[in-house]
Order: structure tokens, then sequence, then C-alpha cells
């Protein structure tokens, strides 16, 4: 191994100097963030009602949407893992599309089906008088929609890599298809739906394009930290600066808690 | 026990499966308190067999009756057997206790029921100290005792075990084995046991049955399995020398055999005076291996290729290949280098006729 271990050592020019400006084009940014920062008034600022505010209604709706992401999609990756049926290649391409699909198109989507005029909203209106734009509940609704392809995705590859034979001992133990998904099937894939969670959380915390479209920008209703970020660059620039400093310090803690399982891949 | 018996307690099945060009039909009884092994070669269909009594595979045809009941429209969940995983398949996120006590707790116990029954079970394989170890936590023959207790907390009127000490050392193996051999004796259920090591199958069951490609090739006692193999497969696994032939006025003529250098003809003189189609058996240790040929010529007589010599305990194996038949020859590594034997080197071989056994076929 001596030879190769000499060959990693060396890394030829060409591939060193892109690979370190890379580097820094992605670290000098959130450096930048920490030099500007507003670090003797950061106390004061952080405790404005408006940042307080915008805090709070982040945390709140981003625990709502994973919960609602949970719910609904830790049976629909489990369908698309265990249940074979036709069209299932389709129905995975679908649940991945907010994925790759601008926030701001899902916005203006989700203003055409649950609208006060649109195809689902408009009898919503009209039977319950419920109504989901510019709404705090359109806020959850905005971020469950972009972060739900990521909780599938992770609980769907967890459940393929998942011992279906652990399933076939319950069975012979007495266990129904329920029991057997809640006491085996579901604590074997617990790694994978925690991470799926943290991470649907996470994308849920920085939604910004469907939010503002579906949404609004309501203070204290929907107005979320990015949406806050956002309007205070045009009037406030250091409280623009402390709330990014938030959103990076909550970004460095989820990467903490998923360290264990996407920072070792050796 | 008559036929009748058999038919209203423990199991009697007909198992048809259909796997692409894979199909298996097997007929299946076990007595209560019976333990029957399915001993065969890889892909044979044992485990395709378990599999489908357990419920987990579908079957083409047949029937799976357990004390009178017919279990194949039923679920794996609702046919109370107990199997034993060939990797145990302890749920990982669960005690030992808990995991012997889901059965009961999916049978409708309570809480404390369940841990109770797991308890008592936990302390009858001799676990009581490890009831809230995690299973990675457990050495491998603990890990199978756990299993079986898990198997055997359902109460199970079918017990099945797949392969129960394929995943233990050598070591551990003898222990588990004599351990798993007094549970199944106190077992009063009918058990079907699944096992490719013939050491196995004589020490745990009561009778063998032998498949081979789906099929029921032989069934008997261990001892007559032993003694009176039917197929290639059993000779080889008990270490005999196995043909079929014709016998006739004490001269069996082997069916594949290609002629001798003595006569034309592959033929064995035995003692036996069965007529017709048979198997004639003798023991690689009743070969004889001479450089010349002996003097006083006995009977059986042949002269044949070394084809491989191996080790074999303090023994040494000799593969004799035809014409005008394949044989193994045991002999002493002293009589391998006296006889300057080497792999494709001229011998002449030879098996008195009182030492071959000859049954119908």
């Amino acid at each position: 191994m001596k030879d190769a271990d000499r060959l990693a050592g060396r890394p030829p020019l060409v591939l060193l100097v892109p690979a370190l400006a890379g580097l820094a084009f992605l670290v000098l940014p959130l450096a930048g963030l920490l030099v500007r920062a507003p670090w003797s008034t950061l106390g004061t600022r952080l405790m404005q009602d408006q940042v307080l505010d915008a805090l709070r209604l982040s945390l709140v709706t981003a625990t709502l949407a994973t919960v609602l992401c949970l719910l609904f999609g830790v049976p629909l990756a489990w369908m698309l893992a265990r249940v074979p049926f036709r069209g299932v290649r389709l129905v995975r391409a679908l649940v991945t599309v907010p994925l790759v699909l601008p926030p701001v198109v899902g916005g203006v989507a989700l203003l055409l089906v649950l609208g006060r005029r649109g195809l689902v909203g408009g009898w919503l209106d009209e039977a319950f008088g419920i109504t989901f734009p510019f709404t705090t509940a359109g806020v959850v609704l905005a971020e469950t929609f972009v972060a739900m392809p990521f909780l599938v995705i992770s609980v769907e590859g967890a459940l393929r890599a998942a011992d279906l034979r652990y399933e076939e001992a319950a069975a012979t133990l007495g266990a129904g298809r329920w029991t057997i998904f809640h006491r085996v099937t579901l604590p074997l894939v617990a790694p994978g739906v925690a991470a799926g969670a943290v991470l649907c959380w996470a994308r849920a915390l920085g939604e910004f394009g469907a939010t503002i479209t579906f949404a609004g920008n309501f203070p204290g209703r929907t107005q979320t930290m990015p949406l806050a970020v956002y309007l205070a660059l045009e009037t406030d620039p250091q409280a623009a600066i402390v709330l990014s400093l938030v959103l990076l310090a909550v970004a460095v803690i989820v990467l903490a808690a998923l360290r264990d399982r996407w920072m070792t891949t050796s | 026990m008559s036929e009748a018996d058999r038919g209203a307690r423990g199991l009697e099945a007909r198992l048809v499966v259909r796997r692409g060009a894979f199909d298996l039909d097997l007929a299946l009884t076990a007595a209560p308190g019976e333990v029957v092994a399915l001993l065969g070669p890889n892909g044979a269909g044992k485990s395709t067999a378990l599999r489908a009594l357990a419920g987990l595979v579908a079957m083409a045809g047949g029937h799976i009756r357990v004390d009178g009941d017919d279990l194949r429209p039923l679920p794996p969940d609702r046919r109370r057997i107990g199997m034993v995983f060939q990797d145990y398949l302890l749920f990982p996120h669960l005690s030992a206790l808990e995991n012997v006590a889901f059965g009961p707790r999916c049978q409708g116990a309570g809480r404390r029921a369940a841990r109770r029954r797991a308890a008592e079970w936990l302390e009858r394989v001799g676990l009581a100290e490890f009831a809230s170890a995690r299973p990675r936590a457990l050495s491998g023959g603990q890990a199978q005792r756990v299993a079986l207790a898990r198997a055997l907390a359902v109460d199970p009127g079918l017990l099945l075990l797949d392969e129960p000490l394929a995943a233990l050392d050598v070591h551990t193996r003898m222990d588990v084995r004599a351990a798993l051999r007094r549970h199944l004796a106190g077992f009063g259920g009918a058990a079907v046991l699944v096992t490719h090591d013939p050491l196995d199958a004589m020490v745990l069951a009561d009778r063998i049955v032998v498949i081979e490609g789906g099929r029921l090739v032989q069934e008997g006692t261990p001892a007559e399995v032993a003694r009176r193999p039917r197929t290639g497969y059993v000779a080889r696994l008990v270490g005999l020398n196995l043909y079929r032939g014709r016998a006739e006025a004490g001269t069996v003529t082997i069916e594949d055999g290609t002629g001798t250098v003595e006569d034309g003809a592959a033929t064995l003189d035995t003692v036996d005076s069965l007529e017709g189609e048979v198997f004639l058996a003798f023991a690689p240790s009743a070969v004889a291996l001479y450089r010349t040929r002996p003097d006083g010529s006995p009977r059986n007589l042949w002269r044949a290729r070394v084809a491989a010599i191996e080790r074999h305990g303090d023994r040494a194996r000799v593969r004799l290949a035809g014409p005008p038949f394949d044989a193994v020859a045991e002999v002493t590594p002293a009589a391998v280098a006296e006889l300057q034997l080497s792999e494709g080197s001229m011998i002449w071989a030879a098996v008195k006729a009182t030492e071959t056994h000859v049954y119908p076929a």
C-alpha cells in the first residue's frame, strides 16, 4: 500500500487550487456573517419583539410541519418501500418533485389549490369557512409541502435496508400487520425516521419561497425567520445579520445531531 | 401410533410450493412429542418446506393439519406456530425478556402476565439473569436459547427450527445441541427441524426425512438412515460407499458400473440372499488396498485409479475412480506411504463379501 499512500499524499495543483477555492467560497460568507455581526448589541437585538415573534413562529411552524410530515410521510414511505403496486416508480418521482421544484412555484401551486378561489380552497371556504392563505396554518402547509420529500426519502431508504425477516419472526409470534409495524418495523427504522425528521425540520425552518408566496409576510402571523431576514435587510441590515446568525446556529446544531449518520463515511 | 391417530394429533401435511423452476412436493407427518429432521443438501427445499409450514411462503397446493385443524388458509400470525430462525432474529431493540414476552403479548396476554411468562421461560432455558440484556450483548449460544424460549412461550402446537445450530462455533455447538435436545424432549407438540448437518439430525431427531430436489428420498429413524442410505447424498453424509444394482444368487451387478479389469462386469459378491433391485453399501474402512495383485485373491477385487487423497481425522481417505465404479477407501497415513499412493496411480482394491451390506431398493 506504500505506493497508493504516496499517490494519495501529493495531490496535483490542478485539483488542489480549485478545491481550496471551492472550500473558501463555501466558508467565507459564513465567516463574513460572524465578522460583521454586531456582537455588542447582539443580546438586545435578539430580545426585540419582532425577532422573538419571528423566532417563535418559525420554531412552532417548523415543528408542526415536521409532525405533519411524520404523520403522512412515514405511511407514504412504507407504501413505497413495502407495497408492490403498479406505478410505484411514478409515485416515487412525484414525491420527490417538491425537492427540485423552485419553492416559489410550490407556493403558487398551493395557492391555486388551497387559495380562497382554488380547487379545494374554495370548497373549504364555503363549506367550513376554512382559509389557508395568509394564515399561520398556511405557513405550516407551505413548509410541509417542501419538507415532506426529505422525510419520505430518508424513511423509505431505512425501510428498504431493514431486514424483512424480523417482521416474519414477529408474524410467527402472532403479531398482526399493525403490531408488526409499530412494535418491530418502526423501532428498527427509528434512526432513519429521526434523521428524516431532523432534516425535514431544518428544511421547514429555512423555508422562504413557498411561504412568502402562499402565506404572505405578516409579522407575528406568517413572518418566519427567513422572511424576517429578507425584510430586515431593506430596513435594518444589522438585524438581518443577527437573525441570520440564529439560523446558522440552528444549522450547525442540526449537523451535529446528524453527524453519526452522515459524517462517518469511513 | 396408528395412522388414524396420526391424522388427528400432531402434524399431518402435504406441502406443494412452486417457485420458478423449483418445486417442492412433500408429505410430512410428526406425532405429538416427535422431532422430525428435514435433512438435505442446499437448495433441496428444506427451508422452503419450513417456511410453508409457518405461512411465510404461499402454497400451490396441499394442506397443513396440526391437531386436526387446517392451517393453510390462516396467515402466519394466526397459526400458533413457534419458529426458531437460523440466526435467531431476536428483536435488537428489545431486551431478552421483552423478546420472549412478545408472543404472549400478541396473543392477548396483559403486559404483566406476558412478562411473568417470559421470565419463567428464560428461567427454564437457564438465562434468568440475562432478562434485561439486549440481544447484541448475548453470546451465540445464549441468543439461541432466548430464541427457543421466545418460540416456546407462545405455547405452539408445532415447533419449527431452521438450522438452529448453524450459526454457532464448534465448541458452543456441542453444549447447545445437548441443551436443545433436553428442551425438545420436554416439548409436547410436534417439532420439525431443518438441518444439513447429519450429526444434528442424528442427535436431535426421532425420525429423519431426507429431501433432495423438493422430493422425499428417504425416511426413517436415524439408525436406519445411517445404516441403509438410499441416495448418494445420504451415503456421503454418513460416510458409506453406496451402489444400486441387481442381486442374483449372492452377486450384485452394479447399475452404473462399466466393467472390471477382471471379467468385464461391475459385480460384487455378498453374503446376503436377496434377489432383485438392491442397494449395496460398505464402509470406506472395509476397503483394502494393494500395490500389486494380492495372492489368494479375495473375491471382490478390482483395479482402480487413485483420484484424490484427503486427510480425514487421523486417517487418510483415498478416492478411487472407476471403472468399474467410484469408491472411497479409508487407510492409515502409514499405508499411504507404504503403498506409495499418489493421485493418478493405479492400485488394487478389495472388499470382503462379509463387509458388504445389501438391502432392498
